[in-house]
């Protein structure tokens, strides 16, 4: 018995060397290890056996099990790798080879840059406040302050539509009426800002548009000064455009504050050292903004002796333009695909 | 506004050597510098040439070659493209190495062959006003090679160009602006005493002023100036007048001008030998009395609106504050001229002029407020001019007053300054900033000592500052506005957005994921755009469009997005996808003024079937998780494909349209491939509670599924059958799956069969086979009750 043992295992790496998949080794395995494989039938004799002869030819089975064992898990780990790297081969794929197109859209270059604005000055504690498009006289002009036959009348190009009297309904020339609603439909303290399309009388060029995009803010409280307005001013500059951009105020004139200013910042391109776009000077001219004046305050039924505020605004196309060097206003408005997806965020 | 340097520096010390610096002041007190200019700057290397000969360029026709002598005798070669030049012209020649004034450098070259050995300059091109139609012609016998600064007399200046605030009438003079500055840098100022001998006479006895209504006019003064003789104005005065952009006419004219610009008094020299009697009547004009202006024209005034001046037979002689008649307009014959300063009601010339469509260097003072009380001095200020011609002012002076509006007292409360500007000035600092321009605060005018009030009285000259805030603005100015703190307040409310801002961009982020671009069409429509989109025509319209293509409100996205798809197939982008979210507007509802004004949303994809829109909508309304949508194409929609569109409605309501755009209105837009559309009224949309996504517990049983295929008749919709399915399968089901629509074959002519996967699970236990029987049956009863039957 001992003499078969010695053949079956002299025999075995041979026999398990030439399974050459995995299936083969499998019958492979049963034939020799298996329970009707040859050391199993081995097995069977030894109860013909005496003590001395189990123990001897039962130890010599368990050498030859576990060294067939071992053959075996080897024979499986070489034949498993053989078999993944084939696999592998095979699924090779050209990943620059696709045909397919998942599109993706892109939202508005004046509703990302309105986006941001806005999310800034919620950051700094305002709500965001809306209005109609088209007006009354009232709401755009008189209760701004700027009765009819004002001189300062001439500073917008009013489109008036058909309705009402003549020249009492128009499209709004700025945001600001959206303040009015604000003010007369909510008691301050009041810190808002309202972004909205605006529309002047202006031939389309490569700078104007008949309808483009404002946004203002209103910050109406006791106490507010001329110092909170500038501070609020920086504090958005460089939140907005970066920490080493900075604002600056001189005075101006708007019917609707008192004092009023120009609200410049270090020209984002040079960074204020003066270049092209700044014309040298370091600066570019932002918008305007101003203490609400004290009419204003009072034709929304406010007291200007117990409340204070301050306005400010500015145009949001130029901001949009200036961030992606884009040269003609216009482009923005045609609805060309090639334009719109250029900027997908 | 423009000023020069040496007309500031007559009223105040300005330094000037360095423009910049006091250019940055006057930006500082909101007189904005547009820009600096160099008046003489850059002419160092230009001298007086003679031109010796002119002869032929050999290859050129537009260029000739003029030979010219510097004064030492040897011809010197330039080629020039001017045509003015004769032999023995002096001109003046920028030599080589010489860098203009715009910056060129001029340099020895060949032009065509011939060198040039520098280039003969025209008076734009040295600096001096815009005629640049020819060589500068140079008068007199300059010496050849003296620098042209020298020959033509120019002094070195400094032209700013202010850009001034409409309540800044003050600063519409050289004069005004001078203040203004002096007052920032510390430095005196005055406006000097005119130096005029009267001649003996009295004015008041050659001339007489009746205000007949005195709202128009609030002071006329007439003064009389003698033996004058017209001619061309001094070198100086000219120049000043040139350089501030007005054009030198005679030394009458010109003297007037200059007062304006200077002292800001716009004023009017009438020829009295055409003035009757001298005698002059100020008075609004007649409804359609005629005039003959200055500048040539014979025009028809507005009763009410429009002032005048008539003479004795009243007939109208000049249009107040606006532009003086050609009847009594001093000519070459001109002897005696009778002098009109006057102050006109502000708002009746910003009128008079607005809608005249007149607008003069004089009508822009007098809009903005002149100062009443330097009439006479802006008197004897043109006659000092004019007096080196030889005319005198006759003694003597007509003033006559309208209504004057008072002038304003105005009580400051030093608390009330700080409050509003988050200073901490002192009552004798707010006193100090206002002294220097004008303002009239001294011990007298202390209101309450114990809380810093002054009562303040406002200048003449500053008529737009009638308040305590008009008063707080110019102590701002002059304390700096850079030097105000700057203070962020803290906001007592939370930053938010409302609930539609949030939706919005939830919906437009959506959209962006799904592949669709966001665009802005204008919201102005041509007439007959509506039409052409299918759409009904009633909209608002505009009352001043620029174009007739501009002159109506969308009441729809549809047809600026079709133009856009248009737009974008003409240039090859087939397939576009398009979004917008935009007002439109609608008529006014009755007994209200606005328009009918709502946000819409609008998809627009071109290539694309009505199925595409709706699986838009699908995403969008499970996004926002709005109630169920049903479709209604019982309806078809204006200017959708009838058998392509329906409605979209929540719980019976009509929130929108889907579906695609009808074939005839896409002739109409030249546009090609079938486009798919969706548009939902946003706050319709919105208005049914949503964003809710409560939270389903998912089942740990095991589900099972349900494959169900139904001959449906073509008139039963496949939402009808969902429906119908849905509910039959009760709270079973977990989802449902129309997987597959199939016609032909065996399904008999009239119906189609639809495919459903329905997965049924219970919360609570594995399913039985009663279960899913139960449901099976269900399904198969509420589907043959709408006539679709189940297949084998």
């Amino acid at each position: 018995m001992i003499d078969d043992i010695t053949r079956i295992s002299d025999a075995a790496p041979a026999t398990v060397l030439a399974a050459t998949t995995l299936d083969e080794l499998r019958v492979v395995e049963s034939d020799l290890l298996g329970k009707k494989g040859s050391l199993a039938e081995l097995k069977k004799g030894l109860g013909a056996l005496d003590a001395e002869g189990r123990r001897e030819v039962g130890a010599a089975l368990n050498v030859a099990r576990e060294s067939i064992e071992q053959l075996v898990a080897e024979r499986r780990r070489s034949l498993e790798a053989i078999e993944r790297a084939t696999m592998i081969a095979a699924e090779r794929l050209d990943l620059t080879e696709t045909t397919g197109h998942r599109v993706r859209g892109s939202v508005h270059l004046v509703t990302q840059t309105w986006d941001r604005l806005v999310d800034v000055f919620v950051g700094m504690g305002f709500t965001v406040a809306e209005g109609p498009e088209v007006e009354t006289d009232w709401y755009n002009f008189e209760a701004l302050n700027i009765p009819a036959a004002h001189p300062a009348r001439g500073m917008w190009d009013t489109l008036y539509v058909d309705l009402g009297d003549p020249e009492t309904v128009l499209l709004r020339t700025h945001t600001s009426p959206v303040q009015i609603r604000v003010m007369t439909e909510t008691p301050p303290p009041i810190y808002a800002v309202m972004p909205g399309r605006v529309y002047r009388r202006d031939t389309a060029d490569a700078t104007h548009m008949p309808v483009f995009h404002q946004i203002e803010g209103l910050v109406i409280d006791r106490d507010i000064s001329f110092a909170d307005m500038a501070g609020t001013l920086e504090a958005f500059t460089s939140a907005y455009f970066g920490g080493s951009i900075h604002s600056r105020l001189r005075p101006s004139y708007f019917p609707f504050t008192e004092p009023s200013a120009e609200y410049d910042i270090n020209c984002v391109f040079c960074e204020g050292s003066g270049c092209r776009t700044c014309s040298q000077t370091g600066w570019l001219e932002l918008g305007g903004c101003g203490m609400v004046h004290p009419n204003v305050l009072r034709n929304v039924g406010l007291d200007g002796e117990e409340w204070t505020g301050f306005a400010f605004g500015f145009g949001l196309d130029r901001l949009a333009l200036m961030r992606h060097g884009v040269d003609d206003i216009r482009e923005m408005y045609t609805g060309d695909v090639r334009f719109l997806e250029q900027f997908p965020s | 506004m423009k000023v020069l340097l040496s007309w500031l520096q007559e009223f105040a010390p300005f330094p000037g050597e360095d423009p910049v610096a006091l250019g940055d002041v006057m930006s500082d007190l909101g007189m904005a510098v547009e820009s600096i200019e160099r008046i003489g700057d850059g002419l160092d290397g230009i001298v007086v040439a003679k031109v010796l000969e002119l002869r032929r360029h050999p290859d050129a026709d537009k260029i000739q070659l003029v030979d010219v002598d510097l004064g030492d005798g040897v011809p010197l070669q330039i080629c020039c493209g001017a045509t003015n030049l004769s032999v023995g012209d002096t001109v003046p020649l920028a030599t080589l190495g010489t860098t203009m004034p715009d910056g060129m450098e001029i340099a020895r070259r060949k032009m065509r062959g011939e060198w040039s050995n520098g280039m003969l300059c025209s008076g734009r091109e040295l600096g001096l006003g815009d005629d640049h139609s020819g060589i500068l012609l140079l008068d007199g016998e300059p010496a050849l090679g003296t620098p042209i600064v020298e020959a033509l007399g120019i002094t070195a200046d400094v032209l700013f160009d202010l850009e001034i605030n409409p309540n800044r009438p003050d600063a519409m003079s050289v004069a005004g602006v001078a203040r203004d500055l002096a007052a920032r840098l510390d430095l005196p100022f005055a406006i000097p005493e005119p130096q005029v001998t009267e001649v003996a006479g009295d004015a008041a006895s050659m001339v007489s002023v009746d205000i007949l209504d005195p709202d128009l006019c609030g002071r006329f003064h007439a003064r009389i100036i003698e033996n004058i003789t017209v001619g061309p104005s001094p070198r100086h005065i000219a120049d000043r007048l040139t350089a501030l952009g007005m054009r030198p006419i005679n030394n009458v004219v010109d003297a007037s001008n200059y007062v304006m610009l200077e002292l800001g008094i716009p004023n009017h020299t009438y020829d009295l030998s055409k003035v009757p009697g001298g005698a002059l009547r100020v008075r609004w004009a007649r409804d359609g009395e005629p005039i003959a202006t200055l500048d040539g024209v014979d025009r028809v005034l507005t009763g009410g609106r429009d002032g005048v001046i008539a003479d004795q037979s009243d007939a109208a002689v000049g249009i107040a504050g606006v532009m003086g008649g050609a009847a009594t307009e001093i000519s070459a014959t001109t002897t005696t001229v009778l002098l009109e300063c006057a102050w006109w009601q502000p708002m009746a010339i910003a009128r008079s002029s607005k809608f005249m469509g007149l607008r003069s260097e004089a009508s822009a003072r007098f809009e903005r407020g002149t100062d009443p009380e330097i009439l006479d001095l802006a008197a004897r200020r043109l006659a000092e001019l004019l007096a080196p011609s030889g005319a005198g002012l006759l003694s003597g002076a007509v003033t006559v007053d309208g209504a004057l509006p008072d002038p304003g007292q105005v009580h400051v409360r030093t608390s009330r300054v700080n409050r509003l500007l988050g200073t901490d000035l002192s009552a004798d600092d707010i006193a100090s900033l206002l002294r220097p321009i004008g303002f009239l605060v001294d011990a007298a005018a202390v209101a309450d000592a114990d809380s810093g009030e002054w009562l303040v009285t406002v200048p003449s000259f500053r008529p737009d500052t009638t308040t305590e805030t008009d008063i707080i603005e110019e102590i701002a100015r002059h304390h700096g506005y850079s030097r105000i703190a700057k203070r962020v307040p803290t906001s007592t409310q939370t930053g938010s957005f409302t609930p539609l801002q949030r939706d919005r961009r939830v919906i437009r982020q959506v959209l962006v994921g799904l592949g669709v671009h966001e665009a802005m069409p204008l919201p102005f429509l041509a007439p007959g755009d509506l039409a052409r989109a299918g759409l009904p025509g009633a909209a608002v319209t505009l009352t001043n469009p620029l174009a007739a293509e501009e002159s109506v409100l969308r009441t729809s996205l549809r047809p600026g997005l079709l133009r856009a798809i248009a737009y974008n197939e003409s240039h090859r982008t087939e397939g576009a996808s398009l979004f917008e979210v935009g007002r439109v507007f609608g008529l006014p509802a009755s007994g209200v003024t606005l328009p009918d004004e709502r946000e819409h949303l609008a998809v627009i994809l071109s290539g694309c079937e009505a199925p595409a829109a709706v699986e838009m909508l699908t995403v969008i309304a499970e996004t926002l998780g709005v109630p169920e949508i049903t479709l209604d194409q019982s309806v078809s929609p204006a200017g959708l494909h009838p058998a392509r569109s329906a409605q979209i409605h929540i719980e019976g309501i009509v929130i929108g349209e889907v579906g695609e755009i009808d074939p005839l209105v896409l002739d109409a837009f030249a546009i090609r491939e079938r486009v798919a559309w969706l548009q939902l009224d946003v706050a319709a949309l919105l208005s049914f509670p949503h964003s809710e996504h409560p939270y389903r517990p998912i089942s740990r049983y095991p589900s099972s599924d349900l494959d169900l295929a139904f001959e449906t008749p073509e008139t039963v919709t496949a939402g009808a059958l969902t429906g119908a399915l849905r509910s039959a399968a009760g709270s079973l089901l977990v989802s449902i799956r129309l997987f597959d629509v199939f016609h032909g074959g065996t399904v008999p002519e009239g119906f189609r069969s639809l495919a459903y996967r329905l997965r049924l699970q219970a919360g609570d236990r594995t399913l039985t086979d009663d279960d899913v029987a139960g449901v099976l049956e269900a399904a198969v009863d509420a589907a043959s009750a709408l006539g679709a039957i189940l297949r084998g």
